[in-house]
């Protein structure tokens, strides 16, 4: 198989496991590009992409940017707050008049769970999802899944335990469909109050314990608490979140076989992962950074191949 | 669909000895040369010929590195199917190095005006020559010739032309195959 079989990337619940297969292999030969001494690739020279942000990123805007970058497209970058949105134009309108300059492609992130399904139906041009609401941040869950393999040899069969607030990530949320798809088991644990109430609806265990999933699992992916998205309390304090669901090196070191440390950033160090953790070998905190880049380089030179270019 | 044979195994070993010895003529020990393969069907003779100077000549280790084109290609999305990759691997500076590409057949050049370009970010290379085991004569979309060529073949534009190595397809030889 050498094609996606969709035409957007709003979610990994929309994708099957061929494709995720396809992108990781691309991604391959594309993170050996980005290490060579001339980084760029002229592939995508008649590609023009919008990035769209309506929600606040530093590493996931980067990451695109870079990703289109070297993937030598045309970008146009675009934050909600220095904008018309402000004045009252709809997503609609702002989108069609930006797509009306002749841009291919539209990387969002947006405040709003399936804004990027919503567009799609909407507009003509390739929509990659770079997070919406609490819904899905499927490049996450795909550089997450790359990281595993990258580590691991393979993604099928591990068991992978995600701790935190998984009641407002959408790191989470993609993450679990991803790691399904692959074949690898899935935990969550957290507080109750962060953990949805259908949870098991995606066939993926419970476990409020954080010594008992960190001993039963190969991975453990550290999720930020977002107390940006938190209107009312959902744990006392900081201070006992840490003490229950915080991972420190001496947790670490306890437990009978080393595990892999991952962390989607950005970190709050002291509160979900103790700096000693962040910073110890177990973590493969930069290196997904790194693998952000060459997935999204993927992400994007694949979908830009189904680009119509009659239609331009 | 039908198939004629162009080379047959003792020929297209004939025609690599040929290859070698014109090789050792340019480039003598080797010292500053290295040979380029381009994804993915020019490895298998790039490896090839390593292995004879190697051996029958008596060369110290010929470097060689594999080069993939497809993000350099001039026909992304005039395809109907995305164009798949293959795996870059060249462990060396190809900086003031004299490059031999190496690639089976030769065709409209298209491929090796991509790879061109595509070693550019591996360095600067003193000069690059090109190898190549089938050169279709007055098929040429860009002015790229060879150096070194196997064998030359007329071949019009519904035939094509298939290079077999033993290690890949079962045997050495190659076909021009008719639709």
């Amino acid at each position: 198989m050498s094609e996606l079989s969709v035409n957007h990337l709003l979610g990994i619940k929309y994708i099957n496991e061929d494709d995720i297969q396809l992108i990781f292999k691309t991604a391959d030969h594309f993170k050996e590009v980005i290490n060579r001494s001339i980084k760029k690739v002229p592939s995508l020279r008649d590609i023009t992409i919008a990035n769209l942000f309506f929600e606040n990123s530093t590493r996931t805007r980067l990451s695109f940017e870079l990703a289109e970058k070297r993937l030598s497209a045309d970008i146009i970058n675009f934050s909600a707050s220095s904008s018309s949105v402000k004045k009252g134009e709809t997503l609609i309108d702002t989108v069609n008049n930006i797509l009306s300059m002749k841009v291919d492609m539209v990387v969002m992130r947006h405040p709003n769970p399936g804004a990027g399904v919503f567009l799609s139906k909407h507009i003509n041009a390739s929509i990659v999802n770079a997070g919406d609401g609490a819904h899905e941040h499927p490049t996450q869950a795909l550089l997450d899944c790359y990281s595993i393999r990258e580590k691991l040899g393979d993604v099928a069969g591990k068991k992978v335990v995600i701790v935190g607030d998984i009641l407002h990530s959408r790191v989470a949320l993609s993450n679990i469909f991803a790691l399904k798809k692959l074949g690898a088991s899935v935990k969550v644990c957290g507080p109750k109050t962060l953990l949805p109430k259908y949870i098991d609806s995606l066939g993926v265990g419970v476990e409020t314990n954080l010594r008992k999933a960190l001993q039963w699992c190969d991975v453990a992916n550290m999720l930020r608490v977002q107390h940006e998205r938190m209107d009312i309390n959902y744990f006392p304090t900081t201070r006992e979140y840490t003490q229950q669901f915080g991972l420190n090196k001496t947790m670490l070191d306890s437990l009978d076989k080393e595990i892999v440390v991952m962390h989607p950033g950005p970190i709050n160090r002291g509160v979900e992962i103790t700096s000693d953790v962040a910073d110890s070998k177990q973590a493969i905190i930069l290196d997904q950074v790194q693998n952000g880049v060459a997935i999204r380089m993927a992400v994007i030179y694949l979908l830009a191949s189904k680009i119509n270019r009659d239609e331009n | 669909m039908s198939q004629k044979v162009l080379l047959n195994a003792k020929e297209v070993q004939i025609a690599l000895h040929r290859l070698a010895c014109q090789l050792i003529e340019n480039h003598d020990t080797f010292t500053d040369t290295v040979f380029i393969g381009i994804q993915p069907r020019g490895v298998y003779l790039a490896e090839r010929l390593k292995t004879l100077l190697e051996t029958d000549y008596k060369l110290k280790e010929i470097k060689l590195g594999y080069l993939d084109i497809t993000f350099y290609r001039d026909d992304f999305r005039r395809n109907d199917k995305t164009l798949e990759a293959n795996k870059t691997k060249i462990n060396f500076i190809v900086e003031d190095k004299k490059v031999v590409f190496i690639d089976d057949v030769l065709y409209t050049g298209r491929s090796i005006r991509a790879a061109l370009t595509a070693i550019q970010s591996f360095g600067r290379p003193s000069d690059i020559e090109l190898l190549t085991f089938i050169d279709r004569r007055f098929s040429r979309h860009l002015p790229i010739q060879p150096d070194y060529r196997g064998r030359q073949v007329d071949a019009i534009n519904n035939e094509k032309v298939r290079v077999c190595w033993h290690e890949n397809d079962g045997e050495d030889a190659v076909y021009l195959i008719k639709n």
